[in-house]
């Protein structure tokens, strides 16, 4: 018998080690693939060490950073990339702002998907009453005005970063619900999963071993993609006043303080833009590179 | 250019030195290599060969619709009255296709539109030929579906699709395409999903169209039954290249290449059980049967109106008895739709049923999942299609593991030593275990799930349409496997197939099922020697043999539905009552 190429002792499985390897060595051989992770990388980086590179604390309002007249100053040696209407650095406040918006990104989507995934994983699988009452529910909040939802809740509720999260959460978890529920419901009827139930398999290895595996790439896709949005989200509660609290910096109530100084401050609403544009260009890129790894009948083919 | 009449002998299309190529990730692949043959109006060729031979290449390349832009035409010439279509721009080869050349496809429900009526359907693809009133073109679509045999035509054409069986949307297809008069008909594997009956009418259908406007026929089929129907000249074609060509007589008696004998032998012929089983009938002792079933009954509601109430009723399975005795291989054969495939999910308690069915002594009604799961080490399935019943993100060793793993009957590494040995009873290596189902050919797969299905060391195996899906010579070989672990391991079989020459091969007794209910059963001598009922007769009829001189001749063109099992709520079908003709034969009626 051969089993000389088995790094383990079963012989028919890789080992998990040797997968998280390999996905992470085949992830940085696609160039678009390192470059979203380097993206993803250096906004971590930049968030977690924010106080050791700031120039400038994010809250004070620099006499030095306005002009005689009073308005922002643009981009020069000093300030980077130039300062707000109060005369606060903007690049100070773009490194702590990614610290707001990166949590806000990751635990409202992460909650959003993990809430919308387990609905609609539940409802696809059981079928019938449960079905019908989850997705019925999820029609119900997906008839709600997103804003109008968020907006009471966060009224309910005081406005603090994690609340705003969880706000966020509430309000976008149907999309992945919906279609995690039409994935889950084509899966149960393919022939495997028939085939598995003829050879004994119970309801759970089914839903765990067969079903949700195959539902990965659709959940990578979800979470990756759903952080842009999120980020844009609280952008627009923070526009609204029921976002994150200033003078406390996100990227998106960076934009809507500076909107109306568009034409004449550019760069105020540019550089945040910017930064929220490439956050979400590295998650989506990293995404699809991971989807594309995972699905074995893709091996080799890019 | 004139329209000159064509000599007898012209040539309508010529193909020289076409040479297709695929794209892949390896670099180019050449799938037609050099290919060169003429046809005259009025001929039928066949292109004959298994898949991956390029045969459905060459078609697309003829008709230009090979995918883009994976697959282009990468020499040669293909003339056509003068014209060469290899050279020819898309707007150009529009006019062509439909005018001088349509295509039929194998799969007739992908092909039609399924938000659009026949009619409409028909109707425009008249118009985009011949600009015409609406009115017109309305009365040829009637005229061309009565052509292709199709009762109440005007009723037809407000049909759609999904309304229409099988057959008779492949007749549609039929009749879209000759509606503009080709000079030539690329029918590519046009039976293949369709069952014998329906076939055989199809076919008959194609021969009698050809003879009243004279178009030459260009037949793609994997099927050599296919091609001694109907062919007057044959091209066996392999890996992309012509292996031989000749006229039908000349391949089938005297094939001059080693891959075409090949390919002769390994077609499962309809009386040549002699020759190919050795195995003696099983001892008929009463005590000995493995699976019992009595009274079987399987039902589906369709629900409908605005308080999703049932208002049908699909009766899928009314009322069967059968047994099976160790060591033996009942067939049960029938027609799509007959029941069959849903009696063997039923004998595994995949489908709610009503009756009683025993596998090894043990009533099996109503069991759920948990006090199902011993049961199911004795009854095992393979199903049609490997493919669709491996999960594509395991591997294969992961796969025949499967089972072993869900009964708690192995860990470690005698886990690993059953699975390799079971790799090996089926003819794959061990060292394949970690790779996915993607990798393998189609008959690799099915091994991989008939060894799924023997982990367990089951008494029965339930092999649903099993190699139904595999070309010609693999199927031989599975076949032969199966044969094979069935005298070693004296396995029971539920060989459901709607293949009679296949079923004649393997089975010791049969039973042929007809919407629902068993209309024939007895041993493999009683029903192919002695066909009592009319459909038994209607079944083993339309079985096309591999020799052009035995033809089968004129077979007769329903104009009609197929009856079908569905029945309004609270109306059952008539159940036929079985008469004895004594030693296990018996037939309805």
């Amino acid at each position: 018998m051969t089993l000389a190429t088995a790094p383990d002792g079963a012989g028919i499985t890789p080992g998990a080690g040797a997968r998280l390897g390999t996905v992470l060595s085949r992830l940085v051989r696609r160039p678009l693939a390192l470059f979203g992770l380097a993206v993803i990388v250096i906004v971590v980086l930049a968030a977690v060490f924010a106080p050791l590179i700031a120039p400038f604390p994010p809250d004070e309002q620099l006499f030095e950073g306005l002009t005689l007249e009073g308005a922002p100053l643009p981009p020069d040696s000093t300030f980077l990339l130039g300062t707000d209407l109060l005369g606060r650095d903007l690049l100070s406040r773009l490194l702590y702002g990614a610290r707001t918006s990166l949590i806000i990104g990751i635990v409202a989507n992460g909650i959003a998907v993990a809430i919308g995934a387990m609905v609609g994983v539940s409802a696809g699988f059981f079928g019938g009453i449960v079905s019908g009452v989850l997705m019925r529910f999820t029609d119900l909040m997906m008839a709600f005005p997103a804003l109008l939802l968020a907006i009471v809740l966060a009224a309910i509720f005081q406005p603090s970063l994690w609340i705003v999260a969880l706000v966020i959460a509430m309000v976008n978890w149907t999309q992945i619900a919906r279609v995690t529920y039409t994935e889950t419901r084509s899966l149960a009827e393919r022939d495997f999963v028939e085939a598995e139930s003829a050879m004994g398999a119970g309801r759970t290895r089914i839903l765990f071993r067969h079903i949700m595996p195959h539902l990965l790439p659709t959940i990578m896709v979800w979470a990756t993609l759903g952080i842009s949005t999120t980020v844009l989200l609280e952008a627009t509660l923070s526009y609204l006043g029921i976002g994150v609290r200033p003078p406390i910096p996100s990227w998106g109530n960076i934009i809507f303080e500076s909107q109306t100084y568009f034409t004449t401050a550019p760069w105020l609403v540019f550089f945040p833009g910017v930064a929220i544009i490439l956050l979400a260009l590295g998650f989506n890129l990293v995404g699809d590179a991971l989807r594309d790894i995972l699905d074995p009948t893709q091996k080799g083919r890019y | 250019m004139p329209d000159t009449p064509a000599a007898p002998d012209a040539p309508v299309l010529s193909v020289r030195d076409l040479t297709t190529e695929v794209a892949t990730p390896e670099g180019r692949r050449v799938v037609v290599d050099r290919l060169s043959f003429d046809i005259s109006a009025g001929e039928t060729l066949c292109i004959a060969g298994e898949s991956g031979s390029g045969k459905s290449m060459t078609a697309l390349s003829i008709m230009r619709l090979l995918p883009q832009p994976m697959a282009r035409i990468a020499g040669g010439s293909i003339l056509l009255g003068g014209r060469d279509l290899a050279a020819l721009g898309e707007r150009d080869m529009r006019q062509v296709r439909g005018n001088d050349v349509a295509m039929i496809f194998q799969e007739p429900m992908t092909s039609l539109n399924p938000v659009l009526s026949i009619g409409h359907q028909l109707t425009e693809a008249i118009r985009v030929h011949r600009p015409m009133p609406a009115a017109e073109a309305r009365n040829l679509a009637v005229k061309a579906l009565a052509a292709v045999r199709i009762g109440e035509p005007e009723r037809r054409l407000h049909q759609y699709p999904h309304e229409l069986s099988g057959g008779m949307r492949q007749r549609v297809m039929i009749a879209m395409a000759i509606s503009g008069s080709p000079k030539i008909l690329i029918a590519d594997e046009p039976t293949t999903a369709l069952d014998v009956t329906v076939q055989a009418q199809i076919l008959e259908l194609i021969r009698s169209l050809q003879k009243d406007f004279g178009t030459a026929v260009i037949l793609i089929t994997h099927d050599m039954g296919v091609v001694a129907e109907m062919a007057d000249r044959v091209i066996v074609m392999n890996g992309g290249a012509m292996v031989e060509s000749g006229a039908a007589r000349q391949i089938f008696h005297a094939p001059r290449e080693e891959y075409t004998r090949m390919l002769l032998a390994a077609v499962p012929r309809l009386g040549a059980r002699e020759a190919t089983s050795g195995t003696a009938p099983p001892a008929p002792d009463g005590d000995g049967a493995v699976v019992t079933v009595s009274d079987l009954e399987v039902g589906f509601d369709i629900v409908g109106g605005l308080l999703r109430r049932p208002v049908q009723r699909v009766h899928a399975v009314e009322g069967i008895s059968f047994d099976v005795r160790r060591g033996e291989t009942l067939a049960l054969v029938g027609e799509s739709g007959c029941g069959k495939s849903t009696t063997g999910k039923a004998l595994l308690n995949l489908v709610p049923w009503n009756g009683a069915i025993t596998i090894d002594g043990m009533p099996i009604h109503g069991l759920g999942r948990t006090r199902m799961k011993p049961i199911r080490r004795t009854i095992q399935m393979i199903f049609q299609d490997p493919y669709a019943s491996l999960d594509p993100r395991m591997t294969v060793g992961e796969l025949v593991a499967e089972p072993l793993v869900i009964h708690g009957l192995a860990t470690g590494s005698e886990l690993a030593d059953r699975v390799a040995w079971l790799f090996g009873r089926v003819g794959l290596s061990a060292d394949q275990m970690q790779r996915h189902p993607h990798e393998f050919s189609g008959g690799q797969r099915q091994r991989v799930c008939i060894a799924r299905a023997l982990s367990l060391s089951p008494k029965v195996i339930v092999a649903d349409e099993s190699v139904s899906a595999l070309d010609v010579s693999v199927q031989a070989r599975v076949l032969a496997l199966l044969q094979e672990l069935q005298d070693e391991m004296g396995l029971s079989y539920i060989f459901i197939s709607h293949d009679m020459a296949v079923v004649e091969q393997v089975s010791h007794r049969v039973a042929v099922m007809y919407l629902g209910q068993i209309v024939e059963t007895g041993s493999r001598a009683q029903v192919f020697d002695d066909p009592r009922h009319p459909y038994t007769r209607r079944l083993l009829d339309a079985v096309l043999l591999p020799d052009p001189d035995r033809r089968r001749g004129h077979f007769p063109i329903a104009d009609g539905e197929v009856p079908s099992p569905i029945h309004p709520v609270g109306e059952a079908p008539k159940r036929v009552a079985m008469t004895d003709l004594g030693q296990g034969h018996f037939v309805a009626g």
